[in-house]
């Protein structure tokens, strides 16, 4: 980050960078863990054994084992309902466990949630929210820290200079120059999960947790989102986990997928488990799998719990 | 009294502190200009207007308890404001039932409250100017004591927001993430809703029970429409509450009409301005830059 002038306000420097006077930061992030030697050192990131989680009176599953190596890209499937958001809260350590084991980088879940960035599902702003982009991303950074920050001296401590330069980094890392400094609630859903994505990358996490990051987007913005994280995890070596209901635009980046079922879980990779014999074992029911011609996968006969109706979709 | 305007500015400005209940007027709507400003601020964010409005309209029947029991109306506004936001921060934690929820029971207060109100005033058999002082506010008759109590009660809000600003601007914008971070947003949201409280029974004691937004949600509402940085917006809503209580207890010390009108028409007439300014076509020399 050495070539950032970091001394100007952020907003500046941006609308710098936007213009193209500035070379992007992340051609100097060569310095972090290549994916692959992260791949080859063959540590986990995740590891879950045996494990079940209730809500209130309701098992939500049980029997789920799983490993997540370091480096992955990977994706939690199965239909709407199953219980993948709570896999989610299980290992941000926002839900205990019922029984069984869950280690998030090597330590109990929610231990090591300052090196996890995480995407809640769902989430458009507010049109009305007057809260600048760069704004939402600066607060995954020093949104939790107490006491009044002073605005402007952050340019004249070190501190500040390298937190401008982080901002910056995360901002450019996701192509947002050009947009960061309108209020949130104005620019598209595409711009604001870019944003988003920003913000829980802006502690350099070594974990990215995103549930059902393409599901409000188009899908040419579905597309741009799946080949950014995908970027991500290869130029930064971070581990991504992403809850998914459609498996097809992420098909070609996935390294494995978890199926979660009441019962238990699947895991491999995505020849291995989107297989009919697979899925009807896991779900006890006769399940489909097709292939289209443009190499999407299709389910069928996938049991939709709680109510257990017989429904077609494209693989969730 | 005999205040007139006369052609002299400096001889207007010395005429408004010659009285001192001029003066005490002046220390309480600054006070009370500054907290509203920011804990409005932060209300706007939070969509919990309806909240506000309650604890105002609430801390009504606190005041006029107050009187008919013979203390100090300013002890009746916070408690019964703050014993509202007890309630609704206790109802609505139990049940996550999200903002509809919290509506209700929010309205369920106010219902209540406002009878409450009236019965004290019938009970206590003030005039109607004494009620209609606690509704739309009054600048006489503020003591030396209520100052120290309205100072004292804005520093105190003040220094819990300043301490979790950030925490708080986090959890507003973005509660999922906030809490996966380690903010402890339920805590929070309950320390919000005390804070507010306060903040509230403050203004009322200015523009009165019915007129709190005058000072709680149109100075931050305009700022936010002229500036979008979080800090500026915040300093920009002091700004224009300042301002708006300063001319208003001028216009009404000149001219009698009541307190809580000019306030209320200049800070609308400001937030006119504020939107008016957004919506200039783009060729005119002041419109905006940015889109």
């Amino acid at each position: 980050m050495g070539r950032i002038r970091a001394w100007r306000p952020v907003s500046r420097l941006l609308s710098e960078s936007a213009a193209g006077r500035e070379q992007p930061a992340i051609a100097e992030a060569g310095s972090l863990a290549s994916r692959s030697a992260l791949l080859q050192a063959n540590t986990l990131a995740v590891e879950i054994r045996n494990a079940a989680a209730r809500r209130g009176n309701r098992l939500i599953w049980s029997g789920v084992s799983a490993e997540i190596r370091r480096g992955e890209f990977l994706a939690v499937l199965g239909p709407n309902g199953v219980g993948k958001s709570t896999l989610v809260k299980v290992i941000l350590g926002l839900l205990p466990l019922a029984s069984g084991e869950v280690r998030v980088l090597g330590q109990p879940p929610g231990r090591a949630n300052r090196d996890i960035g995480y995407l809640p599902q769902r989430r458009s702003f507010d049109p009305g929210l007057r809260v600048r982009g760069v704004d939402i991303v600066r607060l995954g950074l020093d949104g939790h820290r107490w006491g009044i920050p002073l605005p402007g001296l952050n340019r004249l401590t070190e501190r500040g200079r390298e937190e401008d330069a982080r901002v910056l980094d995360a901002i450019q890392l996701v192509d947002a120059e050009e947009f960061a400094t309108r209020p949130i609630g104005e620019v598209s859903g595409g711009e604001q999960q870019r944003l988003l994505i920003a913000q829980a990358l802006i502690r350099n996490p070594s974990l990215l947790i995103l549930d059902e990051p393409l599901d409000s987007l188009d899908l040419p913005n579905q597309a741009a989102s799946a080949a950014l994280l995908n970027r991500i995890c290869e130029e930064r070596g971070v581990t991504v986990l992403m809850v998914a209901h459609n498996v097809n635009p992420i098909l070609s980046y996935l390294d494995r997928v978890i199926y979660l079922a009441r019962g238990g879980s699947v895991s491999g990779t995505p020849e291995e488990v989107i297989t009919a014999e697979t899925l009807t074992r896991l779900y006890g029911t006769p399940i489909e799998v097709f292939r289209t011609a443009d190499g999407h996968l299709v389910v069928v006969g996938q049991p939709e719990p709680p109510h257990g109706d017989v429904h077609a979709h494209l693989v969730g | 009294m005999d205040p007139h305007l006369t052609w002299n500015l400096y001889r207007d400005v010395t005429q408004l502190f010659d009285y001192p209940f001029m003066v005490n007027a002046y220390r309480a709507g600054t006070i009370v200009a500054v907290t509203a400003a920011i804990i409005g601020w932060f209300m706007v964010l939070r969509r919990q207007t309806f909240a506000g409005h309650t604890f105002a309209l609430v801390s009504f029947p606190g005041a006029a308890g107050a009187i008919l029991i013979g203390v100090s109306a300013t002890y009746g506004f916070f408690a019964f404001s703050i014993c509202a936001a007890l309630v609704i921060a206790a109802s609505s934690r139990s049940s996550r039932g999200g903002y509809i929820e919290e509506s209700a029971v929010i309205g369920t207060v106010q219902a209540l409250g406002l009878a409450f109100g009236f019965l004290f005033v019938s009970l206590s058999h003030r005039n109607v100017s004494g009620a209609q002082a606690l509704l739309f506010g009054s600048l006489v008759g503020i003591t030396n004591d209520q100052v120290i109590q309205l100072l004292a009660g804005g520093l105190i809000v003040l220094a819990i927001v300043g301490f979790i600003w950030r925490p708080l601007l986090f959890a507003s914008v973005d509660p999922d993430v906030a809490a996966a971070r380690g903010v402890p947003v339920q805590v929070l949201a309950v320390v919000f809703l005390l804070v507010l409280a306060v903040a509230a029974a403050e203004a009322s004691q200015v523009t009165g029970s019915l007129l709190v937004f005058a000072l709680l949600v149109l100075p931050p509402a305009t700022a936010e429409l002229l500036v979008e940085r979080p800090g500026l917006s915040l300093l920009t809503a002091v700004a224009i509450a300042l301002l708006v209580t300063w001319l208003g207890l001028a216009m009404s010390y000149y001219n009698d009409y009541p307190i809580g009108f000019h306030i209320t028409s200049l800070a609308f007439g400001a937030y006119l301005l504020a939107q008016g300014w957004r919506r200039l076509p783009r060729w005119t020399p002041f419109a905006r830059t940015s889109v």
